[in-house]
């Protein structure tokens, strides 16, 4: 099974988790893992989630989550962890 | 367990320091649409190319989309076409048919550019390679997106010397047939010497008869990459330099080798080769130029170039043959000069000559690369600067080419202008001096004494 990956990075506010984990609910996506940092108030988390009962084709879902970004003003991104184990793991 | 250090790391590579997969070129075998009538034969390339990538753009954007990494282009290369038109094309103006079909059948499926309008006369010519030959100028001014190469010589066979004077004439006529369009069409015209089945990069790709029906091969490329991880390195010695290069190739590679898995297996064609390699783009950042001057060059040009390149290349390839299986095509650093900013800029200031690029391309991946010279520039000249690139090639077993543009109408101090990936470029002066007895001798130049290897 394939995890994904998905990154938010950018200025912190109130409520950036909780809008991402509304969506991820929202469309049966399982959060495994988050792991999170602020550094000079810039907030960076990455969580590995679960899409294998998704109701959204990946594509949507990589737009979608782009979009709620842009509303929220923070980037990002959600990727097939593969790219990340191909070139860091040997 | 992915770390967060590690994602940001790639993102960063991608987002900041523009890495991408340059290409993904399929390439596909027209051997079985042979036919003794053109018409056939020109219905069976279009439905051969179509039916077998119809789907290759859409898989690439779906795995672009799904691992977050830009993949650049999309292309298409099929075999020389001087092989697969040989029977039904009786002149020039027959294979000009064949590049139009081929043109249709890029643009229906929507990839940027299509290779192979080629024919491989390292040793001798047919009369269908000598008819190609001479539609090529027709062909590249006709058709927006057909790119064309020709093989003139090789490390087993010697250099034809008359392909290669007759190359001369055919980048002039080039020149000439596109002049309203800055003489556009040299740009999709390469002259090989030693031209590998498999390279996955235009204008030279073309699906050569060594390989499989249909076959996918990967171009990656990162220089702003490497640029940024010596950034980190500055001032250390080579030891630690050389490290840093081969540790950035082999992640650079990876993502390659993973996407070239990804899309054989999607579109049910089998994966051939990664091509690890550096190839620039006119955007800022994304200069082989910049990686020569990080390693402390003022400018690219100065000496010391050769030297810095000749380290570049060979750490990519150490680095990036552990992560691929299959490795090919040209693998190394790309010194083109129109399409790296960085190179344009060292021409401008004066610190970077044809002679010391010629120099360059003794250990760089391809040869004498995207170079405007002066539109009177004579047909024996550009024969003679082939000649000298195919003899570089010939003698140290390695792939070189000659990508030249004599601009009509321009002369040197003046620039012209290409548009996208293709950049523009300060015409460069030639060595004025001629060569017309020596190239028009005709004949063979024979294989070096080491290419006896039996």
């Amino acid at each position: 099974m394939k995890k994904t990956i998905i990154t938010v990075v950018g200025k912190d506010t109130v409520g950036i988790i909780a809008k991402v984990c509304t969506y991820l609910a929202a469309n049966q996506i399982n959060v495994e893992d988050i792991s999170q940092t602020i550094v000079q108030g810039y907030f960076n988390m990455m969580m590995i989630v679960d899409t294998s009962r998704s109701s959204r084709p990946f594509g949507e879902m990589v737009h979608e989550l782009e979009t709620l970004g842009d509303e929220i003003g923070v980037k990002i991104r959600c990727q097939h962890e593969d790219i990340f184990i191909k070139m860091h793991r040997i | 367990m992915i770390t967060l250090f590690e994602v940001n790391e790639t993102n960063t590579m991608i987002e900041q320091e523009k890495l991408d997969v340059r290409t993904i070129t399929m390439g596909i075998s027209l051997l079985d649409c042979c036919d003794a009538d053109l018409d056939t034969l020109n219905k069976n390339i279009y439905e051969k190319i179509t039916r077998v990538a119809q789907d290759l753009v859409s898989t690439g954007r779906e795995i672009e989309t799904e691992y977050g990494i830009p993949i650049v282009n999309k292309r298409i290369s099929v075999t020389p076409i001087a092989l697969v038109g040989g029977r039904a094309c009786t002149c020039p103006e027959d294979f000009v048919t064949i590049a139009r079909t081929l043109d249709k059948a890029a643009r229906d499926m929507q990839v940027n550019f299509l290779g192979g309008y080629s024919a491989l006369v390292s040793k001798g010519m047919t009369k269908a390679d000598r008819d190609l030959i001479h539609s090529i100028p027709a062909a590249l001014a006709s058709t927006e997106r057909v790119c064309s190469s020709v093989n003139i010589g090789s490390t087993r066979t010697g250099i034809n010397m008359d392909a290669v004077k007759l190359m001369g004439e055919i980048v002039k006529e080039t020149a000439e047939a596109t002049q309203e369009n800055s003489s556009l069409g040299c740009a999709k015209l390469v002259v090989f010497c030693n031209a590998p089945d498999d390279n996955p990069f235009m204008a030279g790709a073309f699906h050569g008869v060594t390989e499989a029906d249909a076959v996918i091969n990967v171009g990656v490329s990162g220089p702003g990459v490497v640029k940024h991880a010596l950034e980190s390195v500055r001032g250390a010695n080579f030891e630690v330099l050389c490290e840093t290069v081969k540790k950035t190739a082999f992640k650079v590679t990876r993502v390659g080798q993973l996407v070239a898995q990804e899309a054989s297996e999607r579109l049910g064609v089998p994966f051939g080769i990664v091509d690890l390699s550096l190839a620039p783009t006119p955007a800022v950042g994304d200069s082989v130029a910049e990686i020569l001057e990080e390693m402390g060059l003022e400018s690219v040009g100065a000496p010391g170039t050769t030297a810095a390149l000749a380290l570049l290349n060979d750490q990519v390839k150490k680095g990036g043959v552990m992560a691929s299986s299959f490795v090919g095509g040209l693998s190394g650093a790309f010194i083109p000069v129109s399409e790296d900013q960085g190179m344009i800029d060292a021409v401008k200031r004066g610190a970077l000559t044809i002679e010391k690029l010629e120099a360059m391309t003794c250990v760089c991946s391809v040869g004498l690369d995207m170079i405007a010279v002066p539109g009177d520039t004579p047909a024996t000249t550009i024969a003679g600067i082939i000649a000298d690139e195919a003899a570089i090639g010939m003698v140290n077993q390695k792939t070189t080419a000659v990508r030249l543009i004599p601009v009509v109408g321009k002369g040197v101090g003046d620039t012209v202008e290409f548009g996208g990936l293709l950049g523009h470029a300060p015409i460069q002066p030639v060595n004025r001096f001629g060569c017309a007895d020596f190239v028009n001798r005709g004949g063979r130049i024979p294989a070096p004494i080491h290419s006896f290897k039996n």
